[in-house]
């Protein structure tokens, strides 16, 4: 009888608590930068697109909802000729994120892509790649990356050597 | 045998071997660079490194290499002792040093040696923070990619390419911490075999770069066991396939035929599978739409298929295919799809194979040779693969030698630095000169007919019992005895010779020379090249020329022709071709290219290409290899031409579209060995459709297949079910049996923790040795020996050149001269301009300068070709390339008469 009455009182007090209901879509939430929401795929500083088509947010993808055919420009640079994300199957685990080697696929704070037909939730690459560097500012991806894709020359980039004279025997 | 201990435990071993081969062959990880199977050991990476005791009480142990060390009894090793273990990831770390971090963009991540061995020592994380070497690139041609900075100098690809494959211009450059691998200059790779270096290299410095055109990573590529479509000796090829479309043929390891390497026709001749030229729907012409659908055809097809009609089968399509043909159309209206000559020829050569009384060697037989003799073939452009195979023989000959000073075949650098530039014996007799002669030790430019003759003065020299030549010119006798001198001292002599010249009589000295060295103490083997990739198989049906069905002496002559995979135009001439193919009333050209025939045709039938395939071919070694289906094409018109041709057998027999049963491909395989028992084998090339593992299928996809929800879903959100494989083992997908699969039914070869084609030690029972189970193929001429000779008696009389008048004979180009890989474009990128080569004697009397205009006039069609001057071409002989677009269906050797433009 006491130990009802004391969660009756209890009951009572959060009355006076403050409201964790927040009254969505008027309202919105506020969501951490790391929150794993929607797919996007980023540019470099140069405004460049990331991806450079490596397959491994692919081959990361539990569900294998990730599909891509990556092509060569004319400078030898690597871009996605299609990058297709099927929402629909995506359980936003991350993966391909943390798989991706140039920051170029990221998951931000935006879960609100519900449809009310299945298909438009197959995203292509027009839909995914943003105008912005996303989380990771400042990173261009060739600039480390040993070949020359028409962003820096051999031996140009970060912690490179100028390339090697073969013709020279000096030690 | 041997026992050695590793790590404390007993292990019996082959004795001969190195230890890390023996390592390797008993399971154990053990990373290595420089070291290669086919290769042998040079000790340059330092990365097997492994410790050695002295014996039980000896607990301090050295380092040592294990590739240069050789099995003894009782040898104590370790391989996980912690300072073995420490210096290989050591040495991992400094190689790591300047490799750049670009596996994201590299061609060879996800099947990179290098990652794997990275992985493999545990070096994880990068500690050197400092600068990168860096290399400027080179253009290498059409086929292969360049990109130094990944280089970790294990010296693979500068010993591929010399020293295994004789190529002259990729080198070593520089010195120290700087050397470079490349060509003096930028420029084509020249050798037939560079394709290779994108699997020999362990990183990305090589990589295949019609790859790059559509790319794709190993683990996303559906793929499938395969034979090589591009000439008759049938190496074992793996197809990878992404989103409908063929991206890439590598090496399947097959230790009888090609072992670890293919030729770049092989390699990169797939694109005519991707070609826009494809035919996609069957046609009815003369109608409106002519394009129909599966029931229209039928419905046509009912009133055309009743009557009786010829079928002409194909040398290039599978057995399944021609049986189909034949059954369908009857066995005496059954015709092949060759010249009448070539007919002639393959029936020689098959008389000769079936006789029984030489042995047929594989290519991996043909590289123990001791001596060589090759009569009228250019092996580097008809059979490269082959030409590879006599170079190891050569090489393998002197290198004999070195058992008397006590060297293991595996020590590599150290029996080439002792054999220097000693070769074996290789005799090669040709019209012009040809690669191989730079390791040959006798070569002579003869015309055809004088090959013939000296094939026949040697075999009499061997046996007087075999046919003597008369009028032998001096010089040509003497050559004779030499050559047979040399013959006769052999232990184990291999003739090579061929088709290739068209000439009938050389293939006939090449079998009495093979008959004659057959003694108590020789065994003389003997080995044909045939043109195409199933010749053999088509020879097999015993059918005639389809220029008999003109002869066959019918009351009525049939009004439908059915050709089968096959452009008449290309063997026979546009002339005659076309004015055979009118005089049928209907024409059903089934096929998967348009060409110059199937223009023609009434009907035109779409098929599938190998990799849209499932069949059986036979090589020109008579062994039975199965190829699958490498992909369901969305294009459901685009079936197997088998599949075609059971059905119209079915509606021929009455049936409705309705009654139809699915054809099956062991069906027809069974019914055609019951029909021609010399076939018998054939169905034991592979496994069953119902076989399976733990009622498991295999899977034609690795178990880390990207994109399955996704790739199709532009299409249909929804995902549809995955194609059924009912034919064979295989499944489309990626669930099914994970280990190690029958040796024909390899689809790709994977291992955990070796992504990269060296898995392939997991799937040998020894290092270098069969695949497991044996390898794939069935012998189907099994060599029964028989006591009485045969003499086979043909000589021909001796050439004389005629001053107005030339005897024009084809020579083969690995790019160009073959019908399907020319729609690759870096294969026609290779292929030579139309030329005609000249003798010097020829010229002179002519006036004729190089590159001089020449018009050839040969049977009835003119052509204007550049002249190239021979020194080595006997007078009154020309050449002209085989085959080549421009050039084809000119039925050679023939007489032509050649002319020079005026100068204007």
């Amino acid at each position: 009888m006491i130990s009802n009455l004391r969660t009756m009182a209890l009951t009572f007090l959060h009355i006076f608590r403050k409201r964790e209901t927040i009254q969505y879509p008027e309202e919105k939430i506020k969501l951490h930068p790391r929150w794993r929401g929607r797919i996007v795929l980023t540019r470099d500083p140069d405004m460049g697109e990331r991806c450079v088509g490596c397959y491994l947010c692919a081959a990361a993808c539990p569900v294998d909802c990730i599909s891509l055919q990556s092509a060569e420009d004319e400078n030898g640079r690597r871009y996605p000729e299609f990058f297709r994300i099927n929402f629909s199957r995506c359980i936003f685990c991350g993966y391909c994120e943390e798989a991706c080697p140039t920051y170029a696929i990221q998951l931000i704070p935006d879960f609100e892509m519900a449809e009310y037909t299945r298909q438009n939730l197959v995203y292509e690459k027009e839909d995914l790649l943003i105008d912005s560097e996303g989380k990771y500012p400042g990173y261009n991806y060739y600039k480390v990356a040993g070949l020359s894709a028409g962003i820096k020359g051999k031996g140009e980039g970060d912690n490179e050597e100028a390339p090697v004279d073969i013709h020279s025997l000096l030690p | 045998m041997a026992i050695i201990y590793i790590d404390n435990k007993p292990y019996e071993v082959k004795e001969g071997k190195n230890l890390l081969e023996a390592c390797l062959t008993l399971g154990f990880n053990l990373p290595y660079f420089c070291w290669h199977p086919a290769m042998g050991s040079v000790g340059a990476c330092r990365q097997c490194a492994v410790k050695l005791f002295k014996d039980d009480n000896d607990h301090t142990g050295r380092l040592a290499m294990s590739c240069m060390e050789s099995i003894r009894d009782n040898l104590h090793l370790s391989i996980d002792d912690p300072v073995a273990k420490a210096f290989r990831s050591q040495v991992i770390e400094w190689l790591m040093t300047n490799h750049p971090h670009d596996c994201a963009v590299c061609d060879e991540g996800g099947s990179c040696h290098l990652q794997d061995m990275t992985v493999m020592t545990g070096h994880t994380y990068r500690r050197f923070h400092y600068k990168k070497r860096t290399y400027t690139n080179q253009y290498l041609g059409p086929f292969i990619n360049h990109e130094m900075n990944r280089c970790i100098q294990c010296y693979r690809c500068v010993r591929f390419y010399k020293d295994y494959a004789g190529g002259k211009d990729l080198d070593v450059f520089s010195a120290h911490d700087h050397v470079y691998f490349g060509r003096a200059k930028d420029g084509i790779l020249e050798n037939e075999f560079s394709g290779n270096l994108a699997e020999v290299c362990p990183t990305g410095v090589f990589t295949d770069k019609t790859l790059k055109e559509h790319y794709t990573r190993k683990w996303d590529m559906t793929m499938a066991p395969s034979i090589c479509q591009h000439c008759s000796l049938g190496c074992n090829i793996i197809a990878g396939e992404r989103y409908g479309e063929l991206r890439q043929i590598t090496s399947r390891f097959n230790s009888e035929v090609n072992g670890y390497f293919i030729c770049d026709r092989g390699r990169f001749g797939y694109e005519f599978v991707n070609s826009i030229n494809r035919i996609q729907q069957p046609v009815i012409r003369a109608r409106f739409p002519e394009a129909v659908n599966k029931p229209e055809l039928f419905v046509h097809l009912k009133n055309i298929l009743s009557g009786e009609i010829i079928g002409i089968g194909s040398p290039r399509a599978s057995l399944e295919s021609n049986y189909a043909l034949r059954k369908l159309v009857g066995k005496s209206n059954f015709y092949q799809g060759v010249a009448k000559k070539q007919v002639k020829l393959m029936e020689t050569v098959l008389q000769i194979i079936n006789s029984g009384h030489v042995h047929i060697p594989s290519i991996k037989e043909s590289e123990q040779a001791d001596v060589v003799l090759i009569l009228g073939e250019d092996l580097t452009n008809s059979a490269p693969r082959l030409a590879l195979a006599v170079r190891q023989a050569v090489v393998k000959t002197a290198m004999d030698e070195a058992k008397n000073i006590n060297l293991p075949s595996w020590h590599d650098s150290a029996l080439r630095e002792y054999i220097q530039e000693e070769n074996g014996e290789l005799l090669s007799l040709y019209p012009v000169n040809t690669k191989l002669d730079e390791i040959a030790s006798h070569t002579q430019y003869l015309n055809p007919d004088e090959i013939a003759r000296l094939g026949y003065a040697i075999a009499n020299l061997l046996n007087p019992e075999y046919p003597a030549v008369k009028n032998l010119d001096d010089g040509v006798a003497e050559y004779a005895k030499v050559l047979a001198g040399i013959l006769k001292n052999a232990i184990r002599p291999l003739i090579i010779s061929g088709t290739g010249l068209g000439n009938e009589s050389i293939i006939k000295a090449a079998a009495n020379i093979a008959f004659a060295l057959k003694t108590d103490s020789q065994r003389a083997s003997l080995i044909y090249v045939v043109p195409e990739c199933n010749s053999i198989g088509l020879a097999m049906m015993q059918a005639g020329s389809y220029q008999d069905v003109l002869n066959a002496g019918k009351i009525h002559q049939p009004e439908t022709l059915i050709i089968l995979e096959n452009d008449l135009e290309r063997s026979w001439g546009p002339s005659e071709a076309s004015s055979f193919i009118s005089s049928f009333k209907n024409v059903i050209v089934i096929d998967h290219l348009h060409h110059a025939s199937s223009q023609k045709a009434t009907v035109l039938i779409p098929c599938g290409t190998f990799a849209e395939a499932d069949g059986t071919m036979v090589n020109n070694e008579g062994r039975a290899q199965r190829f699958f289906q490498v992909f369901m094409p969305a294009n459901e018109n685009i079936r197997e031409s088998w599949r075609w041709l059971d059905e119209f057998k079915q509606i021929k027999d009455g049936r409705t579209i309705e009654e139809l049963s699915e054809p099956e491909n062991e069906n027809l395989l069974g019914e055609l060995i019951t029909e021609m028992p010399q076939f018998k084998g054939a169905e034991m090339a592979a496994p069953p459709g119902d076989f399976r593992i733990k009622g498991q299928k295999i899977p034609r996809e690795p178990h880390r297949y990207s994109g399955r929800t996704a790739m199709l879903a532009n299409l249909n959100v929804s995902e549809p079910k995955p194609p059924e494989d009912p034919d064979t083992p295989l499944s489309f997908t990626m669930e099914g049996y994970r280990g190690i699969p029958p040796s024909p039914l390899i689809p790709f070869f994977w291992s955990p923790g070796w992504n990269s084609v060296q898995s392939i030690n997991k799937y040998q029972v020894e290092v270098g040795g069969p695949l497991h189970g044996g390898d794939p193929g069935i012998r189907l001429f099994t060599g029964i020996e028989s006591s009485e000779r045969l003499i086979l008696n043909d000589v021909p009389e001796a050439f004389h050149a005629n001053e107005n008048e030339w005897l024009i004979i084809p020579l083969p180009h690995i790019f160009g001269s073959e019908e399907l890989s020319i729609y690759s474009s870096g294969v026609k990128e290779r292929s030579p301009q139309p030329y005609i080569a000249i003798a010097r004697q020829d010229a002179d009397r002519l006036n004729i300068r190089e590159d001089d205009v020449l018009q050839l006039k040969l049977n009835d069609r003119v052509f204007n070709l550049k002249a190239k001057i021979k020194e080595e071409l006997a007078k009154g002989i020309a050449g002209i390339p085989f085959n080549i677009p421009a050039l084809y269906g000119l039925n050679l050797p023939a007489k032509g008469i050649l002319i020079k433009e005026k100068d204007e």
